[in-house]
């Protein structure tokens, strides 16, 4: 392909150009041309296309997000917002903490062990570029069924995938989910989360000021791989003609970034840069533009300088090219020398491809001859928004009008049957052989992690500060009432920090959905984003970032709307947490909150291909105050766990296994206590002599309260049915290691 | 008493086990491959993680570091040298100790709580335990399948030279349960569980881990 510059594109401006085939609609194309005042240069075409991108821009779902900011509550905690690579909270004792979930859903259906890797990778990456240490991971994962062929192909590789690249980072995994369900056979989901720690001087942002500053480029070399795999891979749905539309998966090499990571930190420690940022998604078009557009504007790149894997690129790939590990900072003249030493220490590759200017253009040449010239606003903050058309789904009366029938178990046999079976349950099942695969000791600071319910961290070995991490969805109640189904899921996650004893802070959140193009799927997230910024609004939690992926479908199936919402919560001393379970015998247990009967998007009725009724309304100043028991109970809990998916049963049913400590239960009406899933349900151990203390709790923050029964014993017993612990824990540890080998 | 922890491009756990080394009562110096100077330390730990990403062989660049020569010089007079995971690995590249490390007989990296059984407590890293000692401390490698030929195994067997066993199902396929094995002069020990992430119960699975990092010091006073 010959070389196109600005000066053929003024000379030729009725040369066609391939902008469909880069996913650009027509209307975007006339923009780009009327923002040039001519048509774009072959790598200007790239760089708009990519970064105009759905994955790039948020172009469907900005108007949406928009309330995340609109609603947000006063915080004196929120540091950074959103629109950086990852919101800062402030955690005290000069402590900023960083975190942020992605996405990596496609790449990791095509190839799930790179595309699980590097979607480790990237968001490692952001919070690095905020100037902080990550210090540990998590990762929600979604598959289709448990037994589907597929999922054998899938799971394995995302797992490993996940571990890989986490494990070789020196980075604990702390927790994350894994749920089944037939709507994600095409379409797993790979979520990211990444949690990272600096001191409030320590924040860096995205932006190159300073005419003068030179533009420097460090980490891996340019390869061709990825190219073009962020506006292609994450937009356009699989389906007839999208195999064109299939380039290579990023492959990624955790060594390097672990090398980045101590290099960047170093570098970050001696105050070499003045802004930075990730190649990520779309490369050195999005890193370039995003720092000129967040800076004064001007920026003079030489493209041929960059160090490449592969001489034959072409200038259009090298600015689309995803390879990982690399980074791009802007460094005052006077600081280069040192920027480069450390990187030779680190036996980093580093190079000056620019320098920033007084202009507002972003200006990149090769060989010396212009071949972008564009506004960097146009490119990185300026792209199109829409406004989808939008409408409540035919299904949504359909299924709400209808009740869950679903047998429910009556009698010793049939109560034993059922807590089985749910113990049993892909979805409830012991997690080992996928957390048996990360490494959740590394750094030395764990003090939770899978399968409590969340994960803790601490951040200082003298005062024992920490944060806790939670995420969670219900995606069964989202498709029911996606409004609703994203509260629950923020209420869920801040009640799983707040069981250990650690007060919420912020909220991330990672959207996944079907195609925006479907006004029914649009609702679903229009819907979902409401109830996400109303919920944080009342619960009095910034949303601090976030990621939407959209075109989760195969053919014209969607994936069930899933909202997974990160919750971050303080805990000022870790060795005062409550743990999820009990070693002891002879302590009282109690069921904190009301049981109903909310069967509708429970376990029980998935497990009974039943998918219809009303999700539960989330009662979220009820789940503050329950929060606030918690927090204060935390003196003198023996043991909290949350309910959720699988009810009582199943949190039963964990609680027992943990440390091998039975109990006997005892329950009026055991069928619906068991399997009913009613939010806003915790299980508390405590020693006898604090029931009064517990009551005076419940009382003061008007929450019901019931007695379970007494721990100890090798069987889990409810009423005359008894489970020997053995049993239970063959069942419940059984599934993975039988499906997955 | 110094004890240096060696950071190779990679490794991962040389925070922890200077924390553990502190812990059992000697003072941390950080060691970078690079250097040609041990820095008068008096015992070296070599931390686990995925130095030089493993490339080639787990350990098989790092034994070419600057620093793993004098670490070999010292090793042959004497010095104590406690190679944990990749560390191991890495002593096992460098001669130091006999056999290899190779995957894991199911292929997966296994991290999880593991009980141990010392089997060995004269080397310069083991004399705080009792022999028969049973720890809990995890296990974490995706490459801790423990081999060797016959002849070497039963050199190790008949010498008493295996420090520490994996007790119950063997998590990785290591022959004969090795889970730790010495030098003949029993000052260099290679071990595949992490005792430098088992020194308090708030982040372990125990504090059983801290008597390799207290027996460092006993093995000086002598």
């Amino acid at each position: 392909m010959a070389l196109d510059t600005v000066a053929i594109a003024q000379s030729t401006p009725d040369n066609s150009q391939p902008f469909a085939e880069l996913g650009l609609k027509a209307d975007e194309y006339a923009r780009i041309k009327e923002i040039l005042g001519r048509r774009p240069t072959s790598s200007e075409l790239a760089m708009y296309s990519v970064m105009w991108s759905e994955h790039c821009s948020y172009k469907s779902s900005k108007v949406h997000l928009k309330q995340f900011g609109d609603k947000a509550p006063k915080s004196d905690a929120l540091l950074v917002g959103i629109g950086e690579n990852a919101g800062v909270v402030d955690v005290g004792q000069g402590y900023a903490v960083t975190f942020k979930i992605e996405s990596h859903n496609h790449p990791s259906f095509i190839e799930p062990y790179q595309g699980a890797a590097t979607g480790v990778g990237g968001i490692v990456r952001d919070i690095l570029t905020m100037g902080a240490r990550p210090i540990a991971v998590m990762d929600p994962l979604r598959f289709g069924p448990a037994d589907a062929a597929d999922t054998r192909r899938v799971l394995p590789g995302i797992v490993a995938g996940v571990g890989g690249y986490g494990n070789c980072l020196g980075l604990p995994n702390i927790g994350g989910e894994v749920v089944f369900d037939e709507t994600y056979i095409g379409n797993p989901l790979v979520n990211a989360l990444c949690v990272g720690v600096m001191k409030h001087s320590d924040i860096k942002l995205a932006k190159a000021a300073g005419a003068g500053n030179l533009v420097v480029l460090y980490g891996a070399k340019t390869g061709g791989d990825g190219i073009g795999g962020v506006s292609v891979l994450a937009s356009e749905t699989f389906g007839a003609g999208g195999s064109t539309k299939r380039p290579s998966v990023q492959v990624g090499d955790p060594f390097v970034e672990k090398v980045l990571i101590e290099c960047s930190l170093e570098i970050f420690a001696e105050d070499l840069v003045v802004g930075i940022q990730d190649l990520g998604g779309a490369g050195l078009s999005c890193a370039t533009s995003e720092l000129a557009s967040g800076g004064s504007g001007g920026m003079k790149v030489a493209l041929d300088k960059v160090p490449l894997r592969d001489p034959s690129l072409s200038p259009e790939e090298i600015l689309m090219s995803e390879s990982q590990e690399r980074m791009c900072a802007i460094v005052e003249p006077s600081k280069i020398n040192r920027f480069l030493e450390i990187c030779k220490k680190w036996d980093v590759t580093v190079t000056v491809i620019g320098e920033v200017t007084d202009g507002d253009r972003l200006e990149i040449t090769w060989n010396g001859e212009v071949i972008v010239n564009v506004p960097p606003r146009t490119v990185a903050h300026e792209g199109p928004v829409y406004n989808r058309p939008l409408a409540q789904p035919a299904y949504i009366d359909q299924v709400n009008s209808q009740k869950v029938n679903v047998p429910m178990p009556s009698g010793a046999a049939e109560i034993k049957a059922a807590v089985l079976k749910l113990a049993g349950a892909p979805n409830l099942a012991d997690k080992s052989w996928v957390t048996a695969q990360y490494d959740k000791y590394v750094q030395g600071n764990t003090i939770q992690a899978q399968p409590d319910d969340s994960g803790m961290v601490r951040l200082d070995e003298t005062t024992n500060l920490g944060v806790a991490i939670s995420t969670d969805a219900n995606a069964n109640w989202s498709y029911l009432n996606p409004y609703q189904g994203a509260k629950l899921a923020l209420a869920e996650a801040a009640r799983n920090i707040a069981t250990a004893g650690a007060r919420p802070l912020a909220v991330t959140n990672c959207l996944n959905f079907g195609s925006p193009e479907d006004p029914g799927v649009m609702w679903q997230f229009a819907e979902s984003v409401r109830g996400l910024a109303d919920g944080c609004l009342e619960m009095g939690l910034p949303v601090t970032g976030g990621n939407v992926s959209f075109y989760n479908q195969t053919g014209s199936v969607a994936i069930l709307p899933t909202p997974v919402i990160g919750v971050l919560g303080v805990i000022q001393d870790v060795r005062t947490r409550t743990p999820m379970s009990y070693k002891e015998a002879a302590l009282e247990l109690y069921l904190v909150g009301e049981t109903k009967e909310d069967l509708a998007g429970s376990e029980w009725a998935f497990l009974h291909g039943q998918r219809v009724g009303q999700s539960p309304d989330a009662d979220l100043a009820r789940e503050m105050r329950l929060i606030e028991l918690l927090l204060e109970g935390n003196a003198f809990f023996s043991a909290a766990h949350d309910l959720s998916q699988g009810g009582l049963s199943a949190g039963l049913t964990e609680m027992v296994l943990r440390y091998n400590v039975g109990a006997v239960i005892s329950l009026s009406n055991p069928a619906i206590d068991l399997l009913s899933e009613t939010p806003g349900r915790v299980i508390v151990a405590i020693s006898s002599e604090k029931i009064a203390q517990l009551q005076a709790l419940a009382t003061k923050y008007s929450i019901a309260l019931s007695k379970l029964g007494t721990t100890g014993g090798d069987s889990l017993t409810i009423n005359d049915c008894v489970i020997p612990l053995d049993e239970l824990r063959t069942i419940h540890t059984s599934t993975f290691p039988r499906l997955f080998g | 008493m110094r004890v240096g922890v060696i950071t190779f491009p990679g490794t991962l756990d040389d925070r922890d086990a200077a924390r553990a080394v502190v812990a059992g009562g000697a003072e941390a110096v950080s060691l970078w491959h690079a250097d040609a100077d041990l820095k008068s330390v008096d015992a070296v730990i070599l931390p686990g993680g995925f130095s030089y990403g493993d490339y080639l062989r787990c350990g098989a660049i790092s034994r070419f570091a600057p620093v793993m020569q004098l670490v070999i010089e010292a090793a042959g007079k004497g010095m104590p040298v406690l190679g944990i995971c990749n560390g191991f690995q890495v002593l096992c590249e460098s001669h130091l100790l006999p056999g290899a490390l190779t995957r894991n007989s199911d292929l997966h990296f296994l991290c999880r709580d593991q009980e141990i059984e010392i089997v060995n407590n004269t080397t310069a890293w083991t004399s705080s335990y009792k022999t028969g000692e049973k720890i809990v401390i995890p296990l974490k490698n995706g490459e801790g399948s423990f081999q060797c030929d016959d002849l070497t195994l039963a050199m190790l067997e008949g010498e008493g030279r295996v420090i520490a066993r994996y007790v119950g199902q063997n998590p990785n396929g290591s022959r004969n349960l090795i889970a730790g094995i010495t030098n003949e002069r029993g000052n260099v020990v290679g071990l595949m569980p992490h005792p430098e992430h088992a020194i308090d119960e708030l982040t372990g699975p125990s504090a059983q881990g801290l008597g390799f990092f207290t027996s460092i010091l006993n093995a000086m006073v002598k």
